[in-house]
């Protein structure tokens, strides 16, 4: 860190106090968002698991896998990445009537 | 009686649609209330078709239903008039199968919707005052089930 390195540099004769600054777009850009789909009583168990094969290239075990996630625990983080990413994949899943949202975890 | 699979896939990638009359009226019914609903855009059964993108951030949520709202509504009119155009067609396409597949899932979110269904299984009554409705429910869901089985060995 270098505010402790500032502080424990033998040429300083008292404590300095440094603020640490809060840098709220560096959080933006670097933590990745996720994108999770959630469970509801209305969509097939089959067609979760297609429409999860056909937007995002998952093998049938992955799809079935991520599907029977949403459906016993109740979500699935299905992919992530950028915001444009992940609001592009929400997009998408909203298309095809899942429900999907996205956050910065 | 139906005996063979409703949609069947063929060698040459087309999709052989083996629906009776009965059964095609009654999409083609359905679809157009499908189109009423999209159009109208004020049924509370619409709910899940346009869900919410950011739970935690209200604002950036409505940045995203206005930036897309329109776009979701349009790629559903579009696809649903490529349904409606061939819901007679002894073949479709595998493209042509996935809008079937959306635009029969849309008439089961707004049905299921309405009807408030839940994961648990209620026994059918044929004398309760959705129980028509629920008839379609249950039909859409079975036909979906056929579509899906149809394209899964698609991707």
């Amino acid at each position: 860190m270098l505010s402790t390195a500032i502080i424990d540099s033998p040429r300083l004769t008292s404590p300095i106090i440094v603020d640490e600054p809060k840098i709220d777009v560096g959080l933006d850009v670097d933590t990745p968002w996720v994108v999770i789909v959630w469970n509801d009583p209305i969509n097939l168990m089959s067609y979760v698991t297609y429409v999860l094969q056909k937007l995002f290239g998952f093998s049938n075990e992955k799809a079935t896998s991520l599907m029977l996630d949403v459906h016993e625990k109740g979500k699935a983080v299905v992919s992530t990445g950028t915001r444009e990413k992940a609001e592009l994949d929400v997009f998408r899943l909203h298309e095809h009537g899942l429900w999907a949202t996205m956050q910065q975890d | 009686m139906l005996r063979k699979e409703p949609f069947a896939v063929n060698r040459d990638g087309s999709v052989a649609i083996n629906l009776d009359a009965d059964q095609r009226d009654l999409l083609r019914h359905l679809f157009a209330e499908l189109r009423e609903a999209l159009t109208l855009d004020t049924d509370e059964g619409l709910r899940r078709l346009y869900p919410t993108a950011y739970p935690n951030d209200a604002e950036r949520d409505a940045g995203y239903q206005a930036l897309v709202h329109g776009e979701l509504m349009e790629k559903r009119l579009s696809a649903l008039d490529e349904v409606e155009a061939t819901v007679d067609n002894e073949t479709l396409s595998i493209e042509q199968l996935n809008m079937w597949m959306r635009s029969i899932n849309e008439l089961r979110l707004i049905l299921g919707t309405k009807l408030d269904v839940s994961e648990e299984d209620v026994d059918f009554d044929p004398e309760a005052p959705d129980a028509q409705a629920r008839m379609v429910y249950m039909h859409l869901g079975w036909l979906l089930e056929q579509v899906v089985s149809a394209l899964m060995g698609t991707v």
